[in-house]
């Protein structure tokens, strides 16, 4: 991360800065797409257990987002990416990859469907030529919508709580994926089911001129159910914890990739269920991902592991025996988890060493008095998804 | 229903798709072609311009028509008579004179002589290394072009690189240096290198610059002669430059009874809507009238942009290859102009069949500069043929035709609508003859011009490209229509490319269509093999 002293010049505020600022009580200012976004406002540690054992509230604004509507709107969309959006009814949230033209992932992220040619897509990295380029032919109007839209993602055993306290009709049938609109007190709200933690939690968005209403009614609200501001770093690691990939640090972005072997398939990238190769449409990519398929090409897919010991083991390369005579692959993100106890990792691993519970081994160079250390360590295949309470698709 | 299922369906009975059809249909298939407009031929076609006057609608020459094409298709039993009326070249100067190039090799030297005694000795020598260079080139016409990946190439194909180095080599190490000297480099640069008249270094220009958004100070235009030349040589051409009898819907005629003999059903006035597609294939295609064809090997004759982008609808293909697609360079800058002449100026009886107006590098050059800032040559560069000289039937008796390439008429233009580009082509193209045969403006009975937008509505060439996108050094060989993509096959499974727009590229030449007949055929044997093992 980018320190931001140099860029104060040239970094803009959310809607909900001016709350922010006052709950700043370190030096966390990051950039994000050009935005003041906070790294931590007291310590990581604090917000991370606010986010397992009450609600935090983390500012989504800088996310990109793009309005895609008109005639053609929902066909463009399902060629646009890999889901199949037909299964897709209004109102939900499809999380999906999109290719370029070798099934190389240019990036994931969140569709809302909003109506029957009526879309918006969340993406952390700017996307609008390649929708253009991709939208010849199509009828269709594409529109950066980023600033229309202020958001919170309100995350947490007490988010549900805190959004009845507010008065939001309903929000306990909401289901997993789901997305609303609702009036409270006279504002818009969006409120989507979804988030970066695992957890239960929520996307509350509102127009950029209630965004201080917003924080400022949930904070009130939310203080007996422990609401706490959250900042990058924190939910780093819950999203970790929750199995989820992140652009140009577990996979490299298509567009971002110096070598064509950087760029990874969504199939190697871990996130294969979200391939639709048997969808009736043709989807940007999609010849290439069945070639890939059909000849098991794919040289490694990212899983979790858990490693012995308390080492975090980011970068680190995976081996078949102890002796290191044979390697598999390497862990990308990786964190001792203060929740489950445990020391966690995603690895890009050959598919044959993806089941649960394979034993591998793990060279983790370590800091220990000024001195670099090596170890070499157990480590065992794991689901990816560390964390995954029933609570978090639990209709009540 | 199964009246409507075929083995192949061929978009286009353009010579090529012709070409394809009838090869596939000798091979057993059963094969329809559908043309969208009244007439078979596409660009190389004769129509009537005006009444009782008729000419070749876009091309003019025939210099090009493989002979192995010729020869598979039994064209001359077919009424082909390629080389019935060859022709020479004149190079005509504004204000009277001319410069006379014939098989007559002292009556050529002779007429140079009168402009400059050094050119006159220069002229054969250079120009048959010219064609000796080109002649390497043009052993790869027939052949499909190899892929970059190395194991996509078959046995054939490598072969063929195999032997095309082999050639290469084979010129000695002189010409091999000279070659890779010139093919990238400008044709004025050469012209400056070889001769020192105006005269020959602007037909030069001319000669290299025909067909291209190019100028002849432009980068790799000597690729484009060396392009041209490699059709001069008898083993990838006719050998020379020749009017074909009945202009060149003749040739297309000789084509189509190939086809019909071979089984071929063609339609005409059927225009392809769209390919239809099933399960991410080709599997036929929707006329304009609803009416479904199917066949499970569907092959594009009509341009790369009009198939990839307007037949195949909207998501069917990926984005850069769509990208790649939209940015082919196909700015058309040819315009024809078509007159019907009462009488014709002696000038032009006295002339070689084949008369240019390029007076020097500079006159096209600066024809040139008008079309990079989108308008029409003040001072068009001009290629001229007279072809009642040589079929007084395709006029009135005692009347003439005149079939002119007018160059530059841009497709892209700025602050010029399409009428005034019509007429400022015709006026312009009129004042440069008067300069060469005065009084000729009022022999004109009628005519006709055809711009680039004209030949892009009238025969659906993108752009008005002449030749379904420029032949330059970018848009040649493995990188036509693109990189990946040059084995005729598109990444449409069932959807083939076989016209103009792949190897080899333009002029009537048949290769395209005759290279993509084999690959067809090709990936047929083996889907059959896989099928029955």
């Amino acid at each position: 991360m980018t320190h931001v002293q140099h860029l104060k010049p040239f970094l803009k505020k959310t809607p909900f800065h001016e709350p922010m600022e006052a709950m700043m009580h370190g030096a966390g200012w990051i950039r994000w797409q050009g935005y003041y976004s906070p790294a931590y406002f007291d310590s990581t540690q604090s917000e991370y257990m606010a986010a397992r054992n009450g609600a935090t509230v983390y500012d989504v604004s800088p996310l990109i987002k793009y309005a895609i509507r008109g005639k053609d709107a929902a066909k463009f969309a399902n060629y646009l990416v890999t889901r199949d959006l037909t299964k897709v009814a209004p109102m939900n949230v499809a999380y999906t990859a999109w290719c370029d033209d070798d099934g190389r992932m240019i990036e994931e992220g969140t569709l809302f469907r909003l109506g029957p040619n009526d879309f918006l897509l969340n993406a952390a990295l700017h996307q609008l030529h390649w929708l253009n380029e991709s939208a010849y032919g199509f009828s269709v109007e594409i529109e950066e919508i980023s600033e229309q839209l202020a958001g919170l993602s309100l995350q947490g055993p007490n988010s549900r709580v805190i959004l009845e306290v507010l008065g939001v009709q309903g929000i306990g049938k909401l289901p997993h994926f789901g997305i609303m609109e609702t009036t409270v007190d006279g504002h818009w709200l969006r409120i989507d089911r979804a988030g970066f933690t695992g957890d239960l939690g929520y996307e509350v968005w509102v127009k950029p001129q209630d965004a201080i209403w917003l924080w400022e009614t949930l904070f009130r609200i939310g203080d007996p159910y422990k609401i706490a501001p959250m900042g990058g770093h924190a939910l780093e690691m819950t999203r970790v914890e929750a199995g989820f990939i992140l652009v140009d640090v577990d996979y490299i972005g298509a567009h971002h990739a110096i070598r064509p072997t950087q760029r990874v398939s969504p199939i190697e990238a871990g996130i294969g269920w979200a391939v639709a190769l048997k969808k009736d449409a043709y989807f940007v990519g999609k010849r290439a991902l069945q070639k890939e398929k059909a000849e098991g090409s794919s040289r490694f897919i990212l899983s979790g592991i858990e490693i012995e010991g308390r080492k975090p083991a980011p970068g680190a390369f995976l081996y078949a025996d102890e002796k290191g005579t044979k390697e598999l692959g390497l862990t990308t993100s990786a964190m001792w988890s203060p929740l489950l106890k445990k020391n966690i990792a995603f690895a890009q691993i050959p598919i044959a060493y993806t089941k649960p519970g394979t034993e591998m081994w793990i060279e983790i160079w370590y800091p220990k008095e000024k001195k670099i250390e090596r170890s070499m360590v157990k480590c065992w295949a794991r689901n990816r998804m560390f964390f995954d309470p029933p609570r978090k698709k639990e209709v009540v | 229903m199964s009246a409507n299922r075929y083995d192949v369906i061929v978009i286009g009975a353009g010579h090529n798709g012709l070409v394809t059809a009838s090869y596939l249909a000798k091979a057993g298939q059963k094969v329809l072609v559908l043309e969208a407009g009244e007439q078979m031929g596409g660009a190389a076609q004769t129509r009537e311009f005006a009444k009782g006057y008729r000419t070749s609608a876009v091309a003019h020459i025939l210099h090009a028509l493989h002979p192995k094409v010729i020869a598979d298709l039994g064209l001359e039993g077919h009424g082909l008579r390629a080389t019935q009326h060859r022709i020479g070249t004149s190079a005509m100067l504004p204000g009277g004179g001319r410069l006379d190039i014939t098989d007559d090799k002292a009556a050529t030297q002779a007429s140079i002589n009168r402009f400059s005694p050094a050119d006159a000795l220069a002229w054969h020598p250079r120009m048959e290394r010219l064609v000796r260079l080109a002649g390497a080139l043009g052993s790869f016409l027939m052949k499909t072009p190899p892929s970059p990946s190395p194991a996509a190439n078959d046995f054939q194909t490598k072969l063929a690189l195999g032997m095309f180095a082999v050639q290469l080599r084979l010129m000695g190490k002189k010409d091999m240096l000279e070659l890779s000297r010139i093919l990238t480099i400008n044709v004025a640069d050469l012209a400056n290198d070889f001769f020192e008249s105006d005269v020959i270094k602007g037909m030069l220009g001319l000669e290299a610059t025909l067909g291209v958004y190019l100028g002849p100070r432009s980068p790799n235009t000597v690729f484009n002669l060396l392009y041209r030349l490699a059709s001069l040589s008898q083993k990838h051409g006719q050998g020379g430059f020749y009017l074909p009898q009945g202009g060149m819907g003749a040739v297309v005629d000789a084509l189509a009874k190939a086809a019909t003999s071979a089984g071929v059903t063609i339609r005409t006035q059927a225009p392809v809507d769209h390919i239809l597609i099933e399960k991410d294939a080709a599997v036929g295609v929707v006329l304009a009238n609803g009416e479904e064809c199917r066949a499970p090997v569907v092959a594009s004759s009509a341009d790369p942009q009009r198939t990839l982008l307007h037949l195949v609808q909207p998501g069917n293909l990926d984005t850069e290859f769509l990208r790649r697609m939209r940015h082919l360079r196909m700015n058309g800058c040819v315009a024809k102009v078509h007159l019907a002449l009462d009488a014709l100026p002696d000038v032009f009886r006295q002339a070689q069949g084949r008369m240019v107006v390029a007076p020097s590098t500079n006159y096209v050059e600066h024809a040139f500069d008008c079309a990079k800032y989108g308008r029409v040559s003040d001072n068009p560069a001009l290629e001229i043929v007279i072809p009642t000289l040589t079929d007084p039937s395709l006029a009135p008796s005692g009347k003439h035709v005149a079939s002119i390439l007018c160059q530059y008429a841009p497709y892209k233009l700025r602050e010029t609508t399409q009428d005034e580009a019509r007429s400022q082509v015709l006026e312009r193209t009129l004042n440069v003859l008067e300069q060469i045969a005065p009084g000729v403006r009022n022999q004109v009975a009628a005519s006709e011009v055809l711009t680039p937008h004209d030949l892009e509505a009238t025969f659906n060439l993108s752009g008005g490209q002449w030749h379904q996108g420029e032949v330059t050094l970018d848009q040649v060989f493995f990188l036509r229509p693109a990189a990946s993509f040059q084995q005729y096959r598109m990444p449409l499974p069932g959807l083939w490319l076989c016209g103009a727009g792949a190897h080899p590229g333009g002029n009537v030449s048949g290769a395209a269509g005759a290279n993509a007949a084999r690959e067809i055929l090709k990936d047929l044997k083996k889907t059959a093999s896989k099928g029955a093992a």
